[in-house]
């Protein structure tokens, strides 16, 4: 039964995304593989996607991976599904106001969490960028192309922070143009 | 009212590029100095609090606004109002995004993309590591989660990022309630 699937999947993302949008990524990618809903290419495609639309990251790819298996109900239950523990739990902070978010205990927890998820979020890039740019390397015809552009992005990304003029460095969005941009050029 | 707070927060959620914390700030501008919705206080308080639990920081002050306003309805049209935008761009998006992607410069330049998809997010990692407080137990947990985080994907370990996440929230509550244990008989 996809809805049903759709609906635990995405009620899972929903509840363990602590630390802001790409904090769920690891975990979106753990459900979506799992139930082979998107390929891996296909997951890091929609998370540039969603980086060039409004909205948050999990909410894109809870609404796109509906849409692929079931239509527009299978969009609106995962949609719904991803969004609803956000929905109650500041509900129910709202209920009891802060008294909880204060609570020692539930601080502790939250500690472990945020640590864990730090972690796991850091050690998803390091995948990503270890299949994308290294692993062409060890193919029967070795391909350096995607490492070399690897550094450069990192370059660019990096050294445009050091540049006073730029205060903060370039955006992620405008860093994806750059990337498609050379990606034509290179592949 | 509820039609006020459900276009507000769909506007918001239409124009809002760039993720969570670019939406705090229109929240500010509009909820706060135009709408005289929220004070500048609460806007600040649901942040923390939307740092610290599930769900993207835009659904957390969606719901909180809109509760504050109206109740229940008032938090329900408001959330519904931030997510419909990316929704129904998503759902057009994703009708003829795999066909766009067979595009042979479009492939290209995704392959490009995903380089930079995944630097971006070892990027979050490495800042969001930056920030932490530098305590003992957070510093551990955080390289245990990256460690197996990185095996697991290497050797396809079948455990979920659930189950490391539930382990470091017990091992962080354990470890505080022993050292309270400990101070306590010393006092």
């Amino acid at each position: 039964m996809i809805y049903l699937e759709l609906l635990i999947g995405f009620l899972k993302v929903g509840l363990f995304s602590f630390g802001g949008a790409y904090a769920a990524i690891p975990l979106i990618r753990e459900v979506v593989l799992s139930y082979g809903w998107v390929s891996e290419e296909m997951l890091i495609d929609m998370i540039a996607v969603s980086e060039s639309t409004p909205g948050p990251i999990m909410v894109n790819l809870a609404t796109y991976v509906g849409t692929r298996q079931a239509g527009i109900p299978g969009a609106i239950i995962a949609t719904l599904a991803s969004i609803l523990p956000a929905f109650v739990i500041i509900l129910l902070i709202m209920a009891v106001m802060k008294r909880t978010v204060n609570n020692k205990y539930a601080q502790a927890v939250m500690r472990g969490l945020q640590s864990c998820v730090i972690g796991v979020i850091t050690a998803v890039g390091v995948h990503m960028l270890y299949k994308n740019a290294v692993l062409p390397l060890t193919a029967a015809e070795a391909d350096w192309r995607p490492l070399a552009l690897a550094i450069v992005l990192a370059v660019i990304y990096f050294g445009s922070r050091k540049i006073k003029a730029l205060k903060k460095g370039i955006s992620p969005i405008l860093l994806i143009g750059i990337s498609a941009v050379l990606g034509v050029l290179v592949f | 009212m509820l039609w006020n707070l459900f276009l507000t927060f769909f506007r918001i959620g239409a124009f809002t590029f760039g993720g969570g914390y670019a939406m705090i700030s229109v929240i500010e501008n509009i909820c706060v100095e135009k709408k005289h919705w929220i004070t500048h206080e609460d806007l600040v308080n649901v942040t923390v609090i939307a740092e610290s639990t599930p769900g993207p920081v835009a659904i957390n002050c969606a719901t909180f606004v809109g509760y504050k306003q109206k109740g229940l309805l008032g938090s329900i049209a408001a959330t519904l109002g931030v997510v419909l935008p990316s929704f129904i761009i998503i759902w057009a998006i994703s009708m003829f995004l795999e066909r766009f992607l067979e595009i042979a410069w479009v492939a290209s330049a995704f392959r490009g993309v995903r380089v930079a998809v995944g630097l971006l997010i070892l990027d979050v990692g490495i800042r969001m590591a930056k920030k932490m407080p530098k305590e003992p137990i957070r510093i551990i947990l955080l390289i245990a989660a990256l460690v197996l985080m990185v095996l697991i994907n290497l050797l396809n370990w079948k455990i979920s990022t659930i189950v490391l996440l539930l382990c470091a929230a017990a091992v962080s509550l354990i470890v505080f309630l022993f050292h309270e244990r400990k101070g306590g008989e010393q006092a």
